[in-house]
């Protein structure tokens, strides 16, 4: 780390910020404050190069917006050598699809950054609704609660894994939702999909602060949220 | 409102089909008023549209005729804009809201002939209602995000406008200069009356829609960085709680609805209606004569608690309601329903520390959402299960109801449809 305090860097929220995608910031730092972890953020814009942090998060955008943010990522280069160094990036709907070797955007076939073993294409019809399901047991987290709200379908290589099973919902492909590897992980529960998933948030501070024991918070109003839509999605 | 027994739309007589669907269309609405389902607006119009689907020209023909429309505020100016053209005559108006085309054939046919029309029109239909009513004016107010979950794009609703004004080069804009996303849509326009209301909600209008470059601003200034869209020098400019006419001319309002926003909206509604002759130093006044606008605004007195009531559907009218509120004990209700939009990750996008301080009560069928918003965003509160209970928690006094589209309706029904 470059400094004490955790940076957490918002990337492109001038193009790629369309469903709340502030909110995983503002909840990563929040829960790293409040366990005394100082936490600074970083809103990068798209006429700004990429500064080194600790937890890159990408979210949601429209299709001309998504492939204009990857055209610009690939000749920054800052978030490959993030990922390099082994920083965390989290991302999200239209980010995740980003993270592929190519996705489809008005039509045409975009390259992408190709930091996540998959690529997505157009599905036959537009999934917008409550996703959710079982977390890959190696991530050792409680079930994924999300709404997702995107036109692509993701298919995974041999190089990921994905972040869930899908028992609500469409995510990737009706089977499986996001992708991660490494300290890069991929969703399409869009927004603020820490909100509903804290212990998600939590994964990724671990993997940015190399601490295995983070102290526990009050969950009272995340855990009557997470019951709440767990119950109207029929995952309780 | 007046109801005339001879269907007749401005001077013209309609066609013998177009008479038979809008005296129809007065019956159920009469009927839907009569027996409670709601205030009448749309179901008569759907009514006589399928008798007469051309019943919306016909009604218009004859008429003057402003639109307006926007994400936000277009109630209100609506309201506003009724009002000071009221002036020079009377005038048609949607004012319960009902935004579609069969909310205007129901309003149209409900007011029987008069000379100057003013619609609310839904944005996703000004294009529509445009060809169908022939407007003098259109005003343009603001575009911004709204309802998520229907994927309706910003940049694609300027775009949409932007094509409409192209092959309407008859209209006269009213339009907002402040908002590069509206300026952009008045792009093709030949005839362009600019306004400055002020705009709290910036994050819309990050990206320039014609070259995708940067959008600068400073201050209330803003141009793209490759300088192909430039914020216009507005003629209509609020200052405080005054208006500024093209000739610089102050006038003062007492207006009874709340927050600088209305400031504004004012401004847009004496633009509009000096275009058609009013003299803003009489129009200004009538506007002082709006109490409030489809149960928004309104005042009811419950349990020895004043509570007044405001609709904020969407990040940028929740910013202006904040605006709006007193500093005093406040209750928000969010749903999720479909005129909501099922997603509420937009409650991210509102910051809340406005309410910092005040006592702050929750409520709605997405309580949680908004708790773990608030808690996140450093606002102390308590949740309520029903609108009695936040009544009894609150002391007696001033209370400040900010809701969102449904949960808004649940409390006005409560509140035995205040209107
Ligand atoms: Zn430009």
């Amino acid at each position: 780390m470059s400094s004490s305090a955790l940076q957490i860097v918002w990337v492109y929220p001038d193009l790629l910020s369309t469903y709340g995608d502030r909110g995983n910031m503002l909840i990563l730092a929040h829960r790293a404050r409040s366990r005394g972890i100082p936490a600074d953020t970083h809103e990068v814009f798209l006429n700004e190069a990429l500064p080194a942090g600790d937890i890159y998060l990408l979210g949601g955008g429209e299709d001309g917006a998504q492939a204009l943010a990857a055209q610009r990522l690939l000749a920054d280069r800052g978030l490959h050598r993030a990922v390099d160094r082994r920083a965390v990036v989290f991302a999200v709907c239209a980010g995740y699809q980003l993270m592929g070797s190519s996705f489809f955007a008005k039509g045409a076939k975009c390259e992408g950054l190709g930091l996540l073993d998959l690529y997505s294409d157009r599905g036959p019809h537009r999934a917008v609704g409550e996703v959710g399901g079982e977390v890959d047991p190696k991530l050792g987290l409680p079930t994924l609660t999300g709404f997702e709200n995107h036109g692509g379908r993701t298919h995974l290589g041999r190089g990921v894994r994905p972040l869930a099973s899908v028992k609500v919902g469409i995510g990737n492909d009706g089977k499986t939702e996001g992708a991660w590897n490494g300290t890069v992980l991929g969703t399409y529960c869009h927004g603020p999909a820490l909100s509903r998933n804290p212990a998600l948030a939590d994964l990724l501070l671990r993997w940015a602060t190399g601490e295995d024991n983070l102290p526990a918070l009050d969950e009272t109003w995340h855990n009557r949220l997470r019951n709440e839509r767990l119950t109207f999605t029929g995952m309780a | 409102m007046t109801e005339n027994l001879e269907p007749v739309a401005g001077d013209k007589k309609l066609p013998l089909r177009a008479t038979l669907a809008a005296s129809v269309s007065r019956t159920a609405a009469a009927l839907s008023r009569a027996t409670g389902r709601g205030d009448g607006s749309v179901i008569g119009g759907k009514l006589g549209m399928m008798i007469d689907p051309d019943l919306l020209a016909h009604l218009a023909a004859g008429r003057q005729i402003a639109l307006v429309s926007g994400t936000n505020g277009k109630t209100t100016t609506t309201r506003f804009t009724a009002a000071a053209l009221g002036v020079l005559g009377e005038v048609a108006t949607n004012s319960f809201g009902a935004n579609m085309p069969t909310g205007h054939t129901s309003a149209l046919a409900r007011a029987g002939s008069t000379p100057f029309a003013v619609l609310e029109v839904d944005e996703h239909w000004l294009p529509k209602v445009i060809n169908a009513t022939s407007p003098l004016v259109v005003a343009l107010l603001n575009l911004s995000r709204d309802q998520l979950d229907r994927a309706r794009e910003v940049a694609m609703m300027a775009q949409l406008w932007r094509d409409t004004f192209e092959q309407h080069p008859e209209i006269h804009l009213v339009a907002n200069a402040d908002d590069p996303m509206v300026v952009y849509a008045a792009g093709k326009a030949t005839d362009v009356t600019w306004f400055s209301a002020g705009q709290r909600w910036r994050e819309d209008a990050h990206v320039c829609p014609a070259c995708n470059s940067h959008i600068e601003r400073q201050g209330d200034d803003w141009r793209c960085q490759n300088g192909d869209l430039v914020r216009p020098r507005p003629q209509w400019t609020i200052d405080g709680s005054a208006v500024i006419d093209p000739t610089g001319k102050r006038h003062e309002l007492k207006l009874q609805l709340p927050g600088q926003v209305n400031v504004g909206n004012s401004a847009t509604a004496l633009a509009v209606a000096y275009f058609f002759g009013v003299d803003p130093t009489e129009g200004a006044p009538k506007l002082a004569d709006v109490a409030s606008v489809a149960g928004r605004y309104a005042q009811v007195e419950r349990k020895g608690r004043q509570i007044r009531l405001l609709l904020a559907k969407n990040p940028a009218s929740w910013l202006e309601a904040f605006d709006m509120a007193q500093d005093a004990p406040t209750l928000l209700a969010i749903n999720a329903r479909d005129p909501d939009g099922y997603d509420t990750s937009w409650l991210f996008d509102v910051d809340f520390s406005p309410l910092r301080g005040r006592q702050v009560l929750i409520t709605g069928e997405r309580a949680y959402d908004l708790a773990v918003r608030l808690q996140v965003n450093g606002v102390e509160f308590a949740h309520v299960t029903t609108f009695a209970k936040a009544i009894d928690s609150a002391p007696p006094g001033r209370l400040e109801v900010i809701a969102n589209y449904s949960a808004f309706q649940d409390i006005r029904a409560e509140l035995d449809r205040v209107v």
